[in-house]
């Protein structure tokens, strides 16, 4: 395979959390909300990244763009540490990365219009663009995200979400991206208009030519979308495949979890399907427990999963499961 | 174009420039402006004062500063021959006073409204905007402005620079600035985290390119609002000033050395004393309901 646009190793992101009176002198609690993720990204690639909320997916999007502060590295094509750059240095690579946000109205300047909202990266990074060339690669990608030329003036809050949405997606892709991170993109949207975005996304994507992230909290949402996807539990990975892997033959149980709780569309399928709960709750990522962090909630778990941590495999389907392999495995072992 | 078809020019839902959307949403603010009769009274009252101030020539029947015969004219009571509101002790007319009285202070009020909100905005959304040491600094600094009097803090700055309309304006301006720098940051601490403003930085947009290109604007109609309700405050601050002697100097015909001067005459001689007080009334009534109107209308948070 070609070389990756951004290969991101041991990427970790740690927050000091200061409770309220605390005096300036104790020791702040450290809330790990990405613990050592690895992974790449070829150019072209969807990358989807799924997880429950507090697993850190939307963290992880924004350690890459340095929006929070990381350790590990994140390795552009060119061999730039997006992680450890100056803000200045950075400066070069913001065209390259673009992000789309979850609450699409939250992200549009309630102030500016809708030109001039998908004008301002360009004033940013193409300086000498002409006001009517500027203007016109406005036209032109307000035409390609399905916006009608008249509604160049008008303000967000006259937008339903899925129209405000394809305001902030022309605003990402106006300045050529290589890598769109889109984070949640639609889950803020009704159902009926989430399919419009997501299949926008992905006919854009496959004509620009471009590599993307895409966060979602279910599998079904990326599902189609997605060449790849990696499961997040608790800020760590917990199985990383191909889409048609992972969706075929699911290895960890966190992720056959998921998968069960995706209603199937054929109800003779929906039916004969085995519905793996999952029991209790997140755990705090405050205190994530030792071993393996799914194990307080995992039907395989034995005495191993507390004592060790079970690292991601290092091949095409990594698991990081001491007992990986496929549901049936599962369905008579008596756990520990 | 008739007045049916700019109506709905304006309102037009598919505006064809940018200068269309913007006057139609301004229009559509005037249009619901409008329906509160109590701000388009405050309304009223100051564009009447900003005429009385640009036509006060043509309106004052006589000089401010020149009195009359000081024989037969001192004193005469309100409607008195052409004396509409009477003279006063140096024969002077109380109405064409007022009128040239209303040029100080509206020199007054837009002169701190010019100096100050500026430095409040500045203030304020850099130190929401930063945060850390920055905002600490900025903030300390604004507390220790606030923690005066306002009065006696202006009071303190003209004793040092002189009296003087012009340092009693430098003064009250000084004075003015912290309660918009405390608003503006109020204001930006609740944008800042805004996904807008992430976008924004994403996008590699400088500090002061989002500070001045989208906090300012979020902030500035709540300023504006704070800045129009404090009006009242900064024509009654400016005429204490007066009254104390500090500020305007006779025979400048400001509204508060007036009062001072005519309380000697307060039993005898009411009007002296009363006219430019009530002409102070009047309009520090008129901006409280304009702003009260203005926040109406251009409070986000009130609105719906
Ligand atoms: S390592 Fe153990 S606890 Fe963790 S997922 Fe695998 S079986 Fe379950």
């Amino acid at each position: 395979m070609s070389q990756p646009l951004l290969s991101v190793e041991d990427l970790r992101v740690t927050f000091e959390l200061h409770r309220a009176g605390d005096l300036p002198w104790t020791r702040p609690r450290l809330l790990r909300a990405v613990s050592g993720v690895s992974f790449e990204l070829f150019p072209g690639e969807t990358l989807g990244i799924v997880g429950e909320s507090g697993s850190g997916k939307s963290t992880l999007a924004r350690a890459l763009v340095q929006m929070v502060p990381a350790t590990g590295r994140a390795v552009w094509q060119d061999g730039a540490d997006l992680i450890a750059l100056s803000r200045r240095a950075m400066l070069r690579y913001r065209a390259d990365i673009q992000m789309v946000f979850q609450d699409p109205l939250a992200s549009l300047d309630p102030r500016m219009t809708v030109g001039q909202i998908i004008a301002e990266p360009l004033r940013t990074h193409f300086r000498d663009l002409s006001e009517t060339e500027r203007k016109s690669r406005v036209k032109a990608m307000m035409d390609r995200v399905g916006l009608l030329p008249n509604q160049i003036n008008r303000y967000p809050h006259e937008f339903s979400g899925g129209q405000a949405q394809r305001i902030g997606i022309a605003r990402a892709l106006v300045v050529q991206p290589k890598l769109l991170i889109c984070d949640e993109p639609v889950s803020a949207l009704d159902v009926s208009i989430q399919a419009q975005v997501i299949n926008l996304l992905s006919e854009l994507q496959r004509d620009l030519g471009l590599a993307m992230i895409f966060i979602a909290h279910d599998l079904s949402v990326v599902k189609h979308i997605s060449d790849r996807v990696m499961v997040l539990y608790l800020g760590r990975t917990m199985e990383l495949a191909e889409s048609r892997a992972l969706y075929g033959d699911p290895q960890h149980p966190y992720t056959q979890a998921l998968l069960s709780a995706v209603p199937i569309p054929d109800p003779a399928a929906e039916r004969a399907k085995v519905v793996i709960p999952l029991e209790g709750d997140l755990p705090s990522p405050m205190n994530p427990p030792s071993g393996c962090v799914f194990r307080t909630r995992c039907a395989r778990a034995e005495d191993v999963c507390a004592e060790r941590r079970p690292e991601l495999t290092r091949a095409a389907h990594g698991v990081a499961c001491h007992f990986p392999g496929p549901v049936a495995a599962s369905a008579g072992r008596v756990p520990a | 174009m008739s007045a049916m078809t700019r109506h709905e020019w304006l309102l037009s839902d598919r505006p064809t420039s940018r200068r269309q959307a913007r006057l139609g949403q301004a229009y559509r603010t005037w249009l619901s402006f409008r329906t509160n009769w109590l701000a388009m009274v405050g309304l009223g009252i100051v564009v009447a004062l900003v005429l009385v101030a640009l036509f006060a020539n043509v309106i004052a029947p006589y000089d401010p500063v020149l009195g009359g015969d000081l024989r037969t004219e001192r004193f005469l009571p309100p409607l008195t021959g052409n004396h509409l509101l009477g003279t006063d002790d140096l024969s002077r007319d109380i109405f064409s006073r007022i009128v040239h009285g209303s040029r100080l202070t509206l020199l007054v009020v837009v002169l701190v409204a010019v100096i100050a909100t500026p430095i409040g905005l500045l203030v304020g959304t850099t130190a929401g905007y930063f945060g850390g040491w920055v905002d600490t600094v900025l903030m300390r600094i604004t507390d220790i402005f606030l923690a005066f009097p306002r009065l006696i803090l202006a009071l303190a700055f003209v004793a040092a620079l002189g009296p003087g309309i012009e340092n009693a304006i430098i003064a009250i301006a000084i004075t003015s600035w912290p309660p918009y720098a405390r608003l503006a940051r109020a204001e930006t601490l609740t944008i800042r985290d805004s996904d807008f403003i992430s976008a924004a930085r994403l996008q590699g947009a400088s500090s002061a390119r989002i500070l001045w290109g989208h906090v300012t604007p979020l902030c500035l109609s709540s300023v504006i609002i704070r800045v129009t309700l404090d009006m009242a405050g900064i024509i009654l601050t400016a005429a204490g000033l007066g009254f104390l002697g500090l500020g305007a100097q006779p025979p400048q015909p400001e509204w508060g050395a007036m009062i001072a001067a005519g309380r000697r005459f307060l039993i005898d001689q009411w009007w002296v004393a009363t006219m430019p007080g009530v002409a102070i009334f009047i309009v520090s009534l008129g901006f409280n309901l304009l702003g009260d109107g203005l926040r109406d209308v251009l409070d986000p948070k009130a609105r719906k």
